[in-house]
């Protein structure tokens, strides 16, 4: 499985990242579909747009982000607008590896494309993205192109 | 009752690909429950383990949130639509906590539990 990101699209989230530092930040991928998940490695999605959204975690935004159901339907509603589909969420990892944590796992469903971005003391550094198994086992990584 | 179950799209392929499903039903969790009973592959998206819905699966009858009415309880009419949203949540398994709150410092530690130190 490939993500492919347009270079403004890294770079949006880069400096969404190291903007938000040390907390962590989050945001919408939109874009399309290019080759569906049954393709194997030809697998391919495109985001050609990010809406940065709010992390509403107030409490803990540290280690913890949160993207409220009025944001998701919103982001929806901005993907139809663009003639996008709505194809994940990425955030940031403050001083930690753009791994995802059990806590990722728990939250997460298939399908999604799931970005991390590990930023260390301000400065981004590398990004993954992941999906969900279908039996919630664990992530598959998907490939970052950046073209 | 019969009702819209309306599917999002990350959950699609476990119920034959259609972006909404028909149910009948009296109240939300007659929907849920008659929505996995059809499509047994949605259950572990929706349901934990012990039966009740994820954390971050909302449910809506209409424009409505059932956590501002009756919950699963909530009450459903003939056409009305359900749809299930999810909020998006994650984060790292690290702890920040505060030590030394004389000086004011702070630490990260990867253990579930606050070191007690003496400030």
């Amino acid at each position: 499985m490939r993500l492919r990101l347009s270079p403004t699209v890294g770079e949006e989230i880069r400096k969404h990242g190291a903007h938000g530092y040390p907390h962590e930040v989050c945001g919408a991928l939109l874009g399309r579909e290019i080759a569906a998940d049954g393709d194997g490695d030809r697998a391919l999605r495109e985001v050609t747009a990010v809406l940065p959204l709010e992390n509403r975690r107030d409490d803990s935004p540290r280690n913890r982000f949160s993207v409220t159901p009025e944001d998701v339907l919103r982001a929806e509603r901005a993907a139809a607008e663009s003639r996008l589909e709505l194809l994940g969420w990425y955030h940031s990892h403050p001083d930690h590896p753009a791994q995802p944590s059990e806590f990722d796992r728990a939250h997460a469903w298939p399908w999604y494309s799931y970005v991390i971005l590990s930023v260390a003391q301000r400065e981004p550094g590398e990004m993954t993205s992941w999906r969900l198994a279908d039996d919630r086992s664990g992530y598959a990584a998907e490939r970052i192109e950046v073209a | 009752m019969a009702v819209k179950v309306m599917i999002p799209t990350p959950l699609r392929s476990y119920a034959g690909k259609s972006d909404h499903v028909e149910v009948a039903a009296k109240t939300v969790g007659e929907a849920l429950s008659s929505l996995v009973a059809q499509h047994g592959d949605l259950r572990r998206h929706l349901y934990q383990d012990d039966g009740r819905l994820r954390s971050f699966v909302n449910v809506y009858v209409n424009d409505d949130d059932i956590r501002y009415l009756q919950k699963e309880a909530t009450p459903l009419r003939d056409g009305d639509t359900v749809s299930i949203v999810p909020s998006i949540a994650g984060g790292t398994d690290i702890l920040f906590c505060l030590v030394g709150t004389v000086r004011g410092t702070e630490r990260k530690t990867d253990r579930n539990v606050c070191p007690i130190t003496e400030s």
